[in-house]
């Protein structure tokens, strides 16, 4: 039962509130991808055993959608942060490093 | 082999049971084999014992991280059922219940097939048209199913409310041979009968890389060593993706936990399985008493076999109020499968882009059921190098084509 | 015999009997008892029978961790079968029965399983019964099925009610004993708010039995003086008969509350399910003692030797007369020092160590009591009960040196913690050779949202066994619990305890350790299941190596107390069995609940009317009046006709649709989603949303709209109206509206967040009503007002606002019937007065509210298209002959992609077209086209299928629509259709548009 903080109304929402989304700053294809860029951006997922980058609705709240940094084998979070942007911020990405040392993101090569 | 039968039974009870076999022989890999396949859950060795039995394949290691039938074999809700709308997908698990009906016999372990009979209740205008609609498909797929009246549905299963207050049941989709097993028991069952073809079943064997020339797949490395293959199956559930990343491409799945739980034993009260979908529960009640019941899927990726209680809550309240009598019972026990959901909730059996590579996986909430169809599926699909009719439809390509096979249509979500 | 000791018992209140049933017999307890207490008083030792064999079962243990002492409980709507003895605290007018024999508990049929059981070992099933094939359903399982379960199916309605409560606090410890006590103490010094929950009905656990001076006084000074302090504290709360009962992620946990099921009444809730989530848990749950594995040990009157001082000093109950107490360590002898002082007879402490020389022993040899190091039990003698035991050396086969008569046998293999909730959400172990058992490993803690521990475990449940470290113990980990909560805890000094120093334990898995066969098969592991040292060794052998193969394939610990006292023991048997270390072999996974708890404690106050919300319309209390046939839709409840008199509903459905086509008819529409989209950027934002274009949509003006999800398929439609320059309002289906709000959301918020769009669902916030047929218009210019409704000023698809009657409205001139048809909304507070306002008015018309049948015919007879029947999640709007709908000028909306790809372009999908039987009969729901032949795999090929199938009455004949390969250029061509149980139904190919096609009877 997890418990996630909505960056929106500063709640520490339960997971009775809150809807998932999946994978997050997923690239849109529209009119013009390849059939293989399209297939990618519908359906691929990373489905990582580790940090995982989701989206999240605070849907019964404050109806904001908002991303989260997970640890899918330990259900840790990282952090939450706006749907407003298409890939993790620097501290989160900082607050991952620093408790996982050795950890790949695939923005920051 | 070593026969199973009453009177092995008999003539081991008379000399202190010191002379039964090894089910399954523990034997470290071999340096290559024709056929390697990776994941010994239900799926992974029907897929061997098919290539023995059906495609004389029998050089074939099944390589298990953990123990045989260690994962989503052993952790579900054990109902067998075919009353799919869509062909390919009627088609897969109308073979693998007919398979059921007598594996007993043909593994010579008795895997406790029971067609006592799979019954969706419909509980909404809509969900009855759904489900006339699969009784009508099911009809020209050679699927035995009928839609029934709530009056028979009460003679079926007489602890059913059907005059709830909020969902009165309005009738049901009935599958009289459709039924439960003993999970376990079909892994052990075709573990043994590999073993006996001398296919080697190595556990506690972790495959950590795939070798590959020009595109075609040569070999594992594991946590044994290297062990070289000509072909490669991939039958490895909720961990597909991280196979698939080692084979160098990306599948169409996501790892989410399902949840289960049983009851405290009680006296047989319930002959059928039930199956309520627009209340999200399912109920039956093994052989031992308890009343296994099923529930809806995390909608978030997960990796820890334990799920959001949530879930467990939403499924007891909604069954509590279909079978009121069940309020005085205790949950026993719960827990959580990992499993592997597609883009449209069907499963995948494909060749890859690696050549002579291929995967089994994304059988979601319904996997138990498939086992054999699918083993034989995939089995055919690996002897052959390409995909036969049962498989055909479940390539990975459909993604691409936009040719899905979506059974949420017939209202019959869950499994 | 089991008996009431004339003086004794902690609990009781002895000036309270209470008369209570044990299979029909009248019995005797005190107020204070346990069910089981109170049966042991009586001289009641066998209490039921075991699930395999039959075997005769007593009481073996005094708490949660019972196998045997299971009893239905109560009758009728308050029968609860598998009810433990042991937490079954007793109440006047009790009545249990025993469960799993026929007929009689003394005289059981099923007891010859015992006698085959070398024909029945573990996993005997799984090798027989597969000839003839036919058996195992018609002869084989139902006999095995005969003997499932244990207690009875109840067959009544639950009469009573359950609750759930939620929580927040910084420091929940579980476990009332003195480890709980002390950091709870601690905790609660720090200002944090602390919740304190015990499973029974009283404080302080084993110290009151195991006799213990804190702070240099007796415990029971330093018990009432913490339990005080802490009822002081404001910031704590203390709760007896609240169960931990699972650890979850991120704190979570669920605690089970019996609050009546001491004292059943109605009015009160039985069980309270608390969800609380808690920053930092502590467990201080305690210990297990564990079995031996000897010959006979499931024999009624062999019981674990504390629970032995548990009967004694709780419930001044003695087990028997003559006590032999069987042991490899040093805590039983408290047990018979006990005994002894009682001045009950000690016959001989039977210890497997080769010494014996700690204080307590040396103590025991002092009292007089005989022991006998090295040495063993052979065999418990007795068929239905203890008679005496076979002694033997430890070290050999089992040769009989002596034996002893007796009545019971006090047997103790050790302690196991509780490290059940550690272990739920991921906490792992460590062997501890020194004591061998399994306990927490601190430095491998179940890991919260922070990445931090957040349960830790304290007293007995971390290993600890000594009175002086665990108080130590717990005060440190409640300051530390306090702390992680982020507060301030008063570090002082731990209140100090004596306890004698015990020699070490020495593991003992079976006794003797050389034991043939024939003893091994009669050595209880499990002693519910039946599982017994031989079924694990046989699993070995057969390759059941991993411990969760031989759980699964012995049924080992899969009983009802999920091996709270069989697991370790059957471990330490496979280990030994593989050669291999018992940490090697490790535990099965620990899964919530604790102990079992009740299905209804789990769904709670959810139950009939409050099963799920009801969402109603403003005028829902006038169709259930007004007698409405209900149909649920979503969370809705919307009437599906309004039956009159003796009519079928059937009758009536035909009623309301003849009424509207020829006079005027009422629909309450106010569950069709109403969703603003209202902002600089709100057209190019629906212009992405909807297929068609909406961006031009003028001032005034309705347009029928289509949604589709980006990958393709069809999820919503209905009409959009163009309220001011910035904003339009879209009608969603019923099903659909919150969906679609949420989908809008999830577009404007996480794709194209920079477009400046605000929406709002308003569904809730109107009632909309379809004045629908010839008359409507004269039904609405009766009610007067301000709005001109002629067909020149407010012509088909266009809208306006203003007064109808009394009334603010806003009035839409759409049509899904093809009839003449104004939709009004008005303010929700004044929809059921609207709606009253317009029966009166209509009344000279002949007006009648029709149901969601009669308006599902009257759209089919028009050929619209509904989603759910026509759509079913893989349809597309191209199959639906919807292209007009779909923009070719706009670059981009959603779904536009998806539609290119091959599938999506394929002629060869099915088409909408119209269907009419050959003899005017209605086609089956969901009946198939056939086509000639079968596919690869056999099955019967198909080219199309019925969507939407009526029989109509403005017709006089059945109609429906469907979806049939290249169907449009099929016109005239006779199908056949399945029809299950009977010859194909013919139909032919014709227009979707049945009724009025070109459109007069909606545009006058």
């Amino acid at each position: 039962m997890l418990i996630l903080h909505c960056p929106y109304c500063g709640v520490d929402a339960d997971e009775t509130e809150l809807a998932p989304g999946g994978e997050a700053h997923l690239k849109r294809f529209g009119p013009g991808s390849s059939d293989a860029e399209f297939e990618a951006y519908l359906f691929q997922r990373e489905n990582p055993k580790g940090v995982h980058f989701e989206r999240w609705r605070h849907a019964n709240g404050c109806g904001k959608w908002f991303h989260a940094a997970r640890c899918t084998t330990t259900n840790e979070v990282f952090g939450t942060y706006s749907a407003q942007v298409t890939e993790p911020p620097r501290d989160i990405h900082d607050k991952i490093t620093g408790k996982r040392p050795g950890w790949l993101s695939r923005w920051l090569s | 082999m070593q026969r199973y039968s009453v009177f092995a039974v008999a003539r081991e009870a008379m000399r202190q049971h010191t002379g039964w076999h090894r089910a399954w022989a523990s034997r470290a890999p071999r340096k290559s084999y024709d056929v390697i396949i990776v994941g010994a859950g239900g799926h992974g060795l029907a897929t061997a014992y098919y290539l023995g039995k059906n495609h004389g394949l029998t050089n074939v290691a099944v390589i298990e991280k953990g123990w045989l039938g260690g994962g989503n074999t052993g952790r579900n809700t054990t109902i067998i059922r075919s009353n799919y709308l869509q062909d390919p997908s009627a088609a897969i698990y109308e073979k693998a219940r007919s398979l059921y009906e007598t594996i007993s016999q043909d593994l010579n372990y008795n895997v406790m097939f029971s067609p006592r009979g799979v019954m969706m209740l419909a509980q909404t205008e809509h969900e009855i048209r759904g489900y006339q609609r699969t009784a009508h498909a099911n009809s020209l797929q050679g699927v035995q199913t009928e839609f029934i009246s709530p009056q028979r549905v009460k003679e079926l299963c007489p602890i059913i409310e059907i005059r709830g207050p909020r969902y009165p049941v309005l009738g049901a989709l009935w599958q009289a041979r459709g039924g439960t097993a003993r999970h376990d028991a079909v892994a052990w069952g075709y573990a043994r009968a590999c073993s006996d073809m001398g296919m080697d079943i190595i556990q506690q064997c972790e495959v950590t890389g795939v070798r590959s020339e020009n595109g075609q797949v040569t070999g594992v490395e594991t946590t044994k060593g290297a062990i070289g293959c000509n072909k490669l199956g991939i039958v490895v559930a909720g961990h597909s993706g991280v196979l698939a990343e080692m084979a160098g491409f990306r599948l169409p799945i996501e790892s989410v936990a399902l949840q289960a739980l049983v009851s405290e034993p009680i006296k047989p009260c319930m002959d059928v399985v039930v199956m309520a979908n627009t209340v999200h529960g399912y109920m039956s009640q093994s052989d031992k008493g308890e009343m296994v019941i099923g529930g809806g899927a995390d909608g978030y990726n997960n990796y820890t076999q334990r799920g959001s209680f949530l879930h467990i809550e939403e499924t007891v309240r909604a069954l509590v109020e279909t079978f009121p009598i069940i309020s005085r019972l205790k949950m026993l026990r719960q827990w959580g499968g990992i499993v592997d959901m597609t883009g449209d909730r069907s499963p995948i059996i494909s060749p890859t882009p690696l050549g002579n590579c291929f995967i089994n996986c994304g059988w979601g909430t319904g996997g138990f059921k498939a086992i054999p169809g699918s083993g034989w599926a995939t089995a055919e699909m690996i002897a052959r190098g390409t995909p036969g009719p049962l498989a055909a439809a479940f390539g990975l390509e459909r993604f691409r084509e936009g040719r899905f096979i979506d059974e949420s249509v017939a209202a019959g979500v869950a499994h | 015999m089991s008996a009431r000791l004339p003086k004794g018992g902690r609990f009781l209140n002895r000036s309270q009997p209470i008369e209570f049933s044990f299979n029909g017999k009248q019995l005797q307890g005190f107020e204070g008892d346990t069910l089981a207490s109170a049966l042991m008083a009586n001289g009641q030792q066998l209490v039921g029978r075991s699930f395999k064999y039959h075997r005769p079962r007593g009481v073996v243990a005094s708490g949660a961790e019972e196998p045997n002492a299971l009893v239905n409980l109560g009758t009728g709507r308050r029968l609860e079968p598998n009810q433990r003895a042991t937490t079954t605290e007793l109440f006047e007018g009790l009545e249990a029965t025993s469960q799993n024999h026929w007929p009689s508990l003394e005289f059981d049929v099923g007891a010859i399983n015992a006698r085959l059981s070398r024909f029945l070992p573990a996993g005997f099933y799984y090798k027989m019964f597969m000839w003839p094939r036919a058996f195992w359903k018609h002869v084989y399982e139902p006999f095995i099925r005969q003997s499932a379960g244990l207690g009875k199916a109840p067959n009544a309605r639950d009469a009573d009610t359950y609750e759930h409560f939620n929580i927040t606090v910084d420091v929940l410890v579980i476990g009332g004993g003195i480890a709980g006590l002390e950091a709870a103490r601690v905790a609660g010094s720090s200002g944090a708010q602390v919740l304190l929950i015990e499973q029974t009905a009283q404080w302080g656990g084993r110290a009151n039995v195991d006799a213990t001076l804190i702070d240099g006084a007796d415990e029971e000074h330093w018990i009432e003086a913490t339990v005080d302090a802490l009822e002081d504290m404001d910031n704590v709360r203390l709760r007896t008969r609240v169960m931990g009962a699972g650890v979850y992620d991120h704190g979570y946990v669920l605690a089970y509350e019996r609050l009546c099921d001491h004292d059943p009444q109605d009015g009160l809730p039985r069980h309270r399910l608390w969800k609380i989530r808690a920053r930092q848990i502590v467990t201080a749950t305690g210990a297990i003692e564990r079995p031996l594995s000897f010959a006979g040990n499931d024999l009624p009157g062999v019981l674990l030797a504390s629970a032995q001082r548990d009967y004694l000093i709780n419930y001044g109950v003695s087990a028997g007369d003559r006590t032999v107490i069987v042991t490899n360590n040093d805590d039983a002898y408290r047990t018979a020092l006990m005994l002894h002082n009682l001045g009950l007879e000690v016959k001989a402490v039977i210890d497997a160590r080769a010494e014996a020389n700690g204080p307590l022993p040396v103590a025991a040899r002092e009292a007089g009591i005989r022991v006998e190091t090295g040495k063993a039990i052979a065999k418990v003698k007795g068929v239905a009960r203890v008679e005496g035991v076979a002694i033997c050396a430890q070290v050999g086969e089992g040769a009989v040196l002596d034996e002893i008569a007796c009545d019971v046998v006090a047997m103790s293999g050790g302690w196991s913690p509780v490290v059940h909730l550690w272990s739920h959400c991921g906490g792992k172990l460590v062997w501890d050779d020194a004591q061998a058992h399994f306990r927490p490993d601190p430095g491998k803690a179940p890991i919260g949202a922070d990445g931090h521990a957040f349960v830790h475990t304290t007293g007995a449940a971390s290993g600890l066994l000594k009175s002086d470290e665990i108080l130590q113990n717990a005060h440190d980990a409640g300051a530390d619990a306090a702390k992680a909560a982020g507060h301030k805890p008063k570090r002082g000094k731990a209140p100090t305890a004596a306890s004698p120093d015990e020699a070490p334990i020495e593991p003992v898995w079976m006794m003797p350790q050389g034991a043939g066969h024939e003893l091994r098969s009669k050595m209880w592991l499990d002693f519910q299941n039946d599982v017994k040292v031989s079924d694990v060794q046989l699993a070995a052998q057969e390759g059941f190596e991993s411990v969760e193969h031989t759980k699964r394939y012995t049924t080992l610990g899969m009983a009802t107390d999920q091996g709270k006292l069989s697991n370790i023991n059957g471990l330490a048997i496979l280990s030994k069995s593989l050669g291999a270390d018992i940490p090697a072999v490790g535990t099965t996974t620990f899964r919530p609940p604790y102990t079992p708890i009740s299905m209804g404690a789990i769904a709670g106050e959810a139950r009939g009317k409050l099963f799920q919300p009801l969402r109603r319309t403003p005028m829902h209390d006038w169709h259930e009046a007004n007698g409405a046939h209900w149909e649920p839709v979503g969370h809705w409840r919307r009437p599906y006709a309004f039956p009159r008199g003796s009519e079928t509903v059937e009758q009536a459905v035909q009623r309301e649709v003849k009424n509207t086509r020829e006079a005027v008819g009422l629909l309450d529409a106010s569950t069709l989603g109403k969703i603003l989209v209202k902002g600089p950027d709100a057209g190019a934002f629906l212009d992405l949303l909807y297929t068609n274009m909406v961006s031009t949509l003028p001032l005034g003006r309705c347009r029928y709209g289509l949604m589709c999800s980006e990958n393709g398929f069809l999820i919503d439609d209905g009409v959009i109206v163009r309220l001011s320059e910035d904003s339009w309002l879209c009608h969603t289906t019923t099903g659909g509206a919150d969906r679609i709000h949420g989908h809008m959301e999830e577009w404007l918020q996480t794709e194209w967040w920079d477009m400046q769009v605000h929406t709002a669902n308003l569904t809730e916030q109107y009632a909309q009503i379809a004045v629908v047929g010839p008359d409507a218009r004269n039904v609405l210019e009766a009610l007067g007002g301000d709005i001109d409704l002629d067909a020149e000023t407010l012509p088909f698809m266009h809208w306006t606002e203003g007064r109808i009657g009394d009334f603010d409205a806003r009035v839409f001139r759409i049509s899904f019937s093809g009839e003449l048809s104004y939709e009004v909304a008005v303010p929700a507070s004044q929809g059921l007065a609207f709606w009253n306002a317009l029966l009166k008015a209509g009344e000279v018309f002949g007006v009648m509210p029709y149901g969601t049948e009669a308006l599902h015919i009257m759209r089919a007879e028009k050929g619209f298209i509904m989603i759910g029947d026509e759509t079913d999640g893989t349809v597309i709007p191209q199959d639906l002959g919807l292209h007009w709908a779909i923009s070719k000028k706009k670059a981009d909306f959603l779904s536009k992609r998806a539609q290119e790809r091959d599938h999506m372009t394929d002629p060869d999908r099915w088409q909408l077209v119209g269907l009419e039987t050959v003899d005017g009969s209605v086609l089956p729901d969901g009946a198939y086209a056939l086509a000639e032949g079968r596919n690869e795999n056999g099955q019967r090929n198909t080219q199309g299928r019925v969507t939407s199938t009526y029989h109509s009455p403005t017709l006089g004949r059945g109609i429906a629509m469907g979806l049939v390969l290249h169907g449009p250029e099929r016109m005239g061509e006779v199908l056949k259709f399945t029809n299950i149980g009977g010859a194909p139904i013919e139909a032919r190919i014709v227009s979707p548009v049945f009724y009025d096609p070109e459109g007069k009877k909606q545009n006058v």
